[in-house]
């Protein structure tokens, strides 16, 4: 004797929160159905383990019939197959909400779309224990291949992390494709709220750069700092970054800035400029640090491993060594130092500030460029 | 040429990927209608593809534009094979033609294949010019209007109700000829989609004819059904209602009539002519035969007698088996001959038509289905339903009444063997409203009495009652005699004085039978359902009383026969109607009193029976004022005053033992515990288990007791398979399929857990043995939510009520349900919204349909990116809560068959079947939204035929459904915005596109 079939379909889809997490999270229904009744469902709602059974075989069905449309969200907002009505109860429920935080505009988007935004939003959130080890890593068959190595090591449930990876891949592949800014193609193809998107970018970013980021030297680094740093490397160094008419996009560095950053050696393989530096640098440092003496002594150190990294850029090869190079030629030896946070802003303000004034160097608009992102990427970076 | 049909093709979306090479499709469109086809170009190299083609017309006869649908299929061009199909759409032209219908089908309608399911859609405009025929001799019924809703529509005032109109067509089914053999399964099953299109459009035109003849211009409470009897070919039949309808102009003075619940209330003083004229008793004193095999629910009526009788009838007549109930023949009487059956499919009716209620009754017959030789011709079956209304006529007359309402028919096949049954509600109906023949015997009804009890007295002569039954004065008016119980097949009359809420209760049955073959199988159905029916019987009067209750509304009966068993599922409302005497408790009597631990164990299942009506009674707040009690004369002789109830077993016996352990002073109803299987029958009746806290039930309509609804509703469709083990004992099988129709309902709380307080109204039970050692369970119902609070007297407070409410509702449905209450405002960011594509959504805010609907399919032409879908609600129920229905658009009635040849890879049965009735529901509703309607009722899936073959990785599903699309504008927007919809009404009406 067995049930044999077993579904429930509503006018409205009627979908619940909780279960949605359970498989999200990659949880069997079995075990999704023991996670409900540890937390209480079945006493508050006089239900029986069969009928928690029956509800969560039905919700995991639903989730994986509007699975195929959350793969393309575009195609969400006039599908048919799913009614999501603005409930009237809801509506209410929003008006309240309006009057304490909302405007006007939410208000008529949370009405009719609150239910696809927040599944979206659900589908598309990742683990940032996961997204930490495929970061940079080439989103290919072979990635996926070690995702079981991957759920092992984060305690991640396989199926979670193979949607994880999909989804990086599918949004990878849709915006590869097209022009414009990074962040927006992405918001706008994916219907995900900002912060998401922006998190895409990066992951997206990192893939096409296949930055390095598995070395044991960046594991303290968390994968918002490296968001972080992508976005200011898609913001100043790409193509559209200078130029938003340009039919380029977003994933790629810009190439002649790249290639103008070779320039920038001059200021360590001139001697003179070199000495000129540091003289500018110290004089502006004296008095206002205590770690002033080992500044002055690491300075060409420390800048003969920026200003090489700038050089070397040019070579892909060397683009993934990004931040590994930073770490190893500006951040260790900083840390060594014993030098905080302040300092290193400190140091790197002056540093950034006073090649201006030498007056023999005059790639002045690549500097502020190249100087920027780094300052701000090492700072992120500068921290346990 | 009496019409023109138009159509043109704008754009398609999502289409599938068709060319694998360039992941597009270059895909154009077939429209066709009767034997013309047009093309649309291709358009190449898009999955969204504009064609924005010209205005193709058809001009053809209003008979075909009644029996044939519009049939577009998009296909995908191919330079060098043959075009590969994508998918079809049918649009049912029919309410185009009706001048108060729709004026113009518009907007994104669905692409549907019958392997693959939904695959796109496509924005359509069709129209269609008509002109008018006045030859006599006409084919065609242009105009009439068709309702399922099995009361007077709101927004119309019934001027005359005709009476019954019933028609069958037949045809061979293409599944079953030899071109199946070689055909596709996607030729196959569209040759049938379309051929039960045709059939169903024309049997709608058939009816519609013999409604002008009759004079009338509407069929209400429409109800069409499909026999699929399999090689012996296919039946599609319906019965309705013939009107005289009547369209209320002055719409605002009715909107604020300030009860929405009720059906009638906004009904002005209705009319009625000419229909029924009430019978006489002039057949002289029922004979004790006929009071015998009545099928009016009387406890202590015994079917000993009745079944032999069944097989005398057997042996005379070898096709027509077993009918359950055998009456002499009556002669017509002459006041029938002007309605040959006195039939109204109505289940609710106008305050003050409805005089007098008898009681239930019902017929079946066994049929052995033989091939139709002659399609034009079906006089078989034709007769076979004859018989049976008939048989329901002459019930109704020994009831004394003239008329039978609530009625219904159906049936359930097997093999080669049919059960058909009908049943009604014999009743009186005023003979105030009728032209001619004022009628002796019933003047004595004349006398206005309160319309709160009045339907409940007897009609029938109480000297010649034709079933035993206690009489007693009416409660409420003390003048008149009530039977102790009644059962209705009706829904319960608004007017009606109810005490407390009502509740669903439910009878189940299995019967296990041996297979046999042609005549035998048939003799032996036909023998066990006498048992079968009386056993619901009893299931249901002793589920009644311990719940304290003494009437049942809206009963319906189904018995589904399978190869090894018989299936029976009986559900009604039980009420406590204030008119009608309290019902008695349930009394168990031990058989052998001298053991003393027996009698103790009988005294502790007394003990909890007397609880759980005492618990019953409470939740159900039953109260009735206590009165004091007299019993007038029961025609039969009763020592004990008692009604008895016995098991049908052979030993049961007469002896009813000195216990007294009645339920309070009232008289009790004896279960006596002989053998093992009362105990299990009492162990049965005691778990049905309660509804939980919060929840309410109910079958019919309205649920007595309950008026604030909030607009909050939730229309759901379960289906469940159960598979059993072989060589099961009745019992066995009784428990079985009781704890599947219970955990279905269990399952059902748990899902619509947010909604408290709510109630499951028209809760509808279809069950079905799809192969042998299958049972299969279907409930399509609504739910909709309620204020606990007092009723509120008008929109304002009502506004601010519900705030309040929703304020406080994240706060309850934190047990985690996903919309309609969106209990997670807080994991809102702001942001969020900001990554939406939202420009048009706007349109959609406010309420009124019309507007939005034009605007919709005006921009749909342009990018897709920024529409929103239109909501479409759908209910079982006649109405919507808290809303005003403005405009009926036309009859929506689709049949889709789905079929898999990759189960496993779809999910299986359970992932195959739910995404078929999702898709079910996106193509009602998008049929619905494009006649530019915002809402179906009176929704019924009337048909959900699903056969699997996991071997060969195999399913198909043939679902059938229908309902009426209207327009809804809320009630609280009404007052302000009444005018301004109105002429938002007429605007659209003028608009073309």
């Amino acid at each position: 004797m067995s049930v044999e079939l077993d579904v429930f379909v509503g006018n409205t889809t009627i979908m619940d929160k909780e279960v949605y997490q359970l498989w999200l999270n990659g949880y069997t229904v079995n075990d999704a159905v023991k996670v409900r009744i540890e937390g209480g469902v079945m006493e508050e709602c006089e239900a029986s383990a069969e009928v928690l059974l029956s509800d969560t075989m039905d919700q995991y069905r639903t989730f994986q019939m509007c699975e195929r449309l959350l793969h393309h969200p575009a195609k969400l907002a006039n599908q048919l197959l799913f009614q999501i009505p603005p409930d009237r109860q809801a509506m209410l429920i929003e008006r309240y909400a309006l009057a304490c935080q909302f405007n006007s505009l939410d208000f008529v988007i949370i009405q009719f779309q609150t239910f696809i935004c927040i599944s979206l939003f659900r589908y598309y959130a990742f683990d940032d224990l996961f997204v930490r080890e495929v970061l940079g890593k080439k989103l290919s068959k072979g990635t996926k291949k070690d995702l079981d190595d991957v759920s092992i090591k984060t305690g991640i449930t396989l199926k979670s992390c193979r949607r994880q990876f999909d989804n990086f891949k599918r949004v990878f592949k849709v915006v590869e494709e097209l022009k414009g800014p990074l962040v927006e193609n992405i918001r706008q193809h994916f219907l995900l709220p900002d912060q998401l998107a922006r998190d895409y970018a990066a992951i997206v970013f990192f893939a096409n750069h296949r930055f390095e980021t598995g070395k044991k030297k960046l594991q303290y680094l968390t994968f918002q700092d490296f968001a972080f740093c992508a976005g200011q490397l898609i913001n100043n160094w790409t193509v559209g970054a200078v130029d938003n008419m340009m039919e380029d996009m977003d994933v790629d560095l810009d190439k002649e800035f790249l290639q103008d950053l070779k320039d920038l050696k001059i200021l360590i393989t001139d001697k003179d400029l070199l000495d000129q530096h540091k003289n500018l640098v110290c004089t502006a440092l004296r008095g206002k640090t205590n770690v002033f003496n080992e500044m002055e002594a690491n300075f060409k150190n420390l800048s003969r491993g920026l200003v090489n990294i700038a050089a070397k850029l040019i070579n892909a090869k060397d683009v993934r060594d990004f931040f590994i190079d930073l770490v190893e030629k500006f951040i260790e030896p900083c840390r060594s130092d014993k030098l905080t946070s302040i300092d290193v802003n400190l140091y790197l303000t002056h540093y950034t500030n006073s090649a201006h004034i030498l007056d023999t160097f005059k790639h002045h608009a690549v500097w502020t460029r190249y100087m920027g992102v780094i300052k701000s990427c090492i700072l992120r970076m500068y921290h346990d | 040429m009496p019409g023109k049909l138009k159509a043109k093709i704008v754009a398609g979306r999502h289409l599938p990927v068709m060319d694998r090479a360039s992941d597009l499709t270059d895909a154009f469109v077939e429209v066709k209608f009767g034997n013309t086809t047009f093309k649309t170009d291709v358009y190449p190299k898009s999955l969204n593809p504009q064609w924005n083609s010209e205005w193709f017309k058809f001009e053809v006869d209003d008979e075909d534009l009644q029996d044939e649908p519009l049939q577009i299929t998009v296909l995908d061009h191919d330079t060098y094979s043959a075009n590969d199909a994508i998918g079809k759409v049918y649009i049912d032209i029919d309410p185009l033609l009706c001048s108060e219908a729709a004026t113009v089908i518009s907007g994104w309608l669905p692409i549907y294949d019958t392997i693959h399911g939904i695959r796109g859609e496509i924005n359509v405009l069709v129209k269609v010019d008509l002109f008018n025929d006045l030859n006599r001799f006409r084919q065609s019924s242009c105009g009439v209007k068709f309702f399922c809703t099995t009361s007077i529509p709101r927004c119309y005032r019934a001027v005359m109700v005709h009476g019954f109109v019933e028609e069958l067509v037949v045809n061979e089914d293409p599944e079953y000829q030899w071109i199946d053999r070689i055909r596709t399964p996607r030729a196959s099953n569209e040759a049938r989609q379309r051929l039960i299109f045709l059939m169903s459009g024309e049997l709608q035109r058939k009816i519609g004819l013999k409604v002008l003849e009759m004079g009338g211009n509407a069929v209400v409470g429409y109800l069409q059904c499909f026999d699929l009897e399999g090689e012996s070919g296919l039946v599609v039949r319906a019965i309705g209602t013939a009107c005289t309808l009547e369209k209320i102009s002055t719409f605002p003075a009715t909107a604020t009539h300030p009860n929405n619940s009720s059906p009638s209330k906004d009904m002005k003083e209705p009319g009625f002519g000419e229909e029924a004229p009430g019978v006489p008793l002039s057949s002289g004193p029922p004979t004790p035969l006929r009071a015998q095999t009545f099928s009016s629910f009387s406890p202590s009526k015994s079917y000993s007698r009745q079944s032999s009788s069944s097989d005398t009838e057997l042996s005379l007549t070898p096709k027509t088996v077993g009918h359950l109930c055998h009456f002499c023949m009556i002669p017509p009487s002459p006041f029938c001959v002007f309605q040959e059956y006195p039939f109204f499919t109505l289940t609710a009716f106008p305050p003050g038509f409805l005089l007098h209620v008898g009681g239930v009754e019902s017929a079946r017959s066994v049929k052995l289905l033989d091939r139709i030789h002659n399609p034009d011709e079906p006089e078989t079956r034709d007769a076979w339903w004859e018989e049976i209304r008939q048989e329901i006529k002459s019930h109704a007359k020994a009831l004394g009444c003239h008329a039978v309402v609530g009625y219904s028919e159906s049936t359930s096949i097997c093999e080669e063997v049919c059960i058909l049954s009908a049943s009604g509600t014999a009743a009186v109906l005023s003979s105030r409203f009728m032209q001619d023949g004022p009628l002796d015997t019933e003047h004595r009804f004349e006398e206005v009495v309160s319309p709160g009890c009045g339907f409940c007295h007897i009609p029938y002569d109480e000297l010649n009652i034709p079933f035993p039954a206690q009489l007693t004065y009416c409660y409420c008016c003390r003048r008149y005699k009530v039977p102790d119980v009644l059962f209705t097949t009706i829904d319960l009359p608004t007017e009606a004085n109810v005490t407390g809420k009502g509740c669903l209760i439910q009878a189940r049955l299995c019967r296990t039978k041996k297979k046999a073959q042609g005549e035998g199988n048939a003799t032996a159905i036909s023998s066990l359902l006498p048992f079968l029916e009386y056993e619901l019987h009893t299931q249901l009067m002793n589920k009644l009383k311990l719940r304290g209750m003494n009437a049942l509304f809206g009963l319906r009966i189904q018995i589904s026969v399978g190869e090894t068993m018989l299936l029976g599922l009986a559900s009604a409302t039980g009420v406590y109607l204030t008119a009608l005497p309290s019902p008695g408790g349930i009394q168990i009597a031990g058989k052998t009193p001298s053991d003393i631990t027996y009698e103790q164990h009988i005294s502790t299942m007394q003990k909890k029976i007397n609880d759980t009506i005492d618990k019953n009674k409470e939740l159900y707040e039953i109260n009735p004022p206590e009165v004091v009690e007299e019993i007038i004369g029961s025609p039969i002789p009763e020592p004990r005053q008692r009604s008895r109830l016995f098991r049908s077993h052979s030993e049961s016996s007469d002896e009813v033992s000195e216990l007294d352990l009645s339920h309070g002073k009232k008289d009790a109803f004896v279960l006596e515990i002989d053998d093992t299987d009362a105990v299990e029958d009492i162990h049965a009746l005691l778990t049905d288990s309660p509804t939980p806290a919060g929840f309410y039930s109910c079958n019919t309509e309205i649920m007595p007791g309950i008026q604030n609804w909030t607009s909050a509703i939730q229309m759901f469709t379960s289906v469940r398979v159960f598979r059993l083990n072989a060589n099961l004992t009745n019992q066995g099988l009784n428990k079985i399929f009781s704890d599947l129709c219970e955990n279905l309902l269990k399952s059902l709380y748990f899902k619509l857990r947010s909604m408290v307080p709510c109630c499951l109204c028209h809760l509808n039970f279809t069950v079905a043995i799809p192969e042998d050692e299958l049972i299969q369970v279907a409930v399509t119902a609504v739910a909709m939510s309620f204020d606990k609070e007092q009723p509120l007297e008008n929109g304002k407070q009502s506004g601010e009520k519900t705030l309040i409410k929703g304020k406080h509702r994240p706060l309850k449905a934190m047990s985690g349900i996903f919309p309609p209450h969106l209990s997670f405002l807080s994991s809102l960011s702001p942001s969020l919204s900001l990554a939406l594509l939202l420009s048009t959504a706007s349109s959609l805010e406010k309420a009124s349909p019309l507007p939005e609907g034009r605007s919709r399919s005006l921009r749909s032409n342009r990018s897709y990116s920024g529409s929103s879908v239109a909501v479409v609600k759908m209910t079982p129920l006649s109405f919507i809560p808290g809303a005003k229905i403005i405009k009926y658009l036309g009859i929506i009635n689709m049949f889709f068959i789905r079929e898999t040849s990759s189960l496993r890879e779809e999910g299986g049965v359970s992932g195959f079947l739910h995404t078929f009735i999702a898709e079910v529901f996106a193509m009602v509703r998008a049929h619905v939204a494009a006649l530019g309607g915002n809402a179906v009722v009176s929704y019924s899936m009337k048909e959900c035929v699903f056969m699997e073959n996991p071997n060969k990785n195999q399913a198909q599903c043939l679902i059938n459904v229908s309902g009426d699309a209207v327009i809804f504008v809320r009630e609280s927007e009404l007052e302000s915005t009444s005018v301004q919809t109105q002429s938002a009404t007429t605007h659209t009406s003028n608009a073309t596109l």
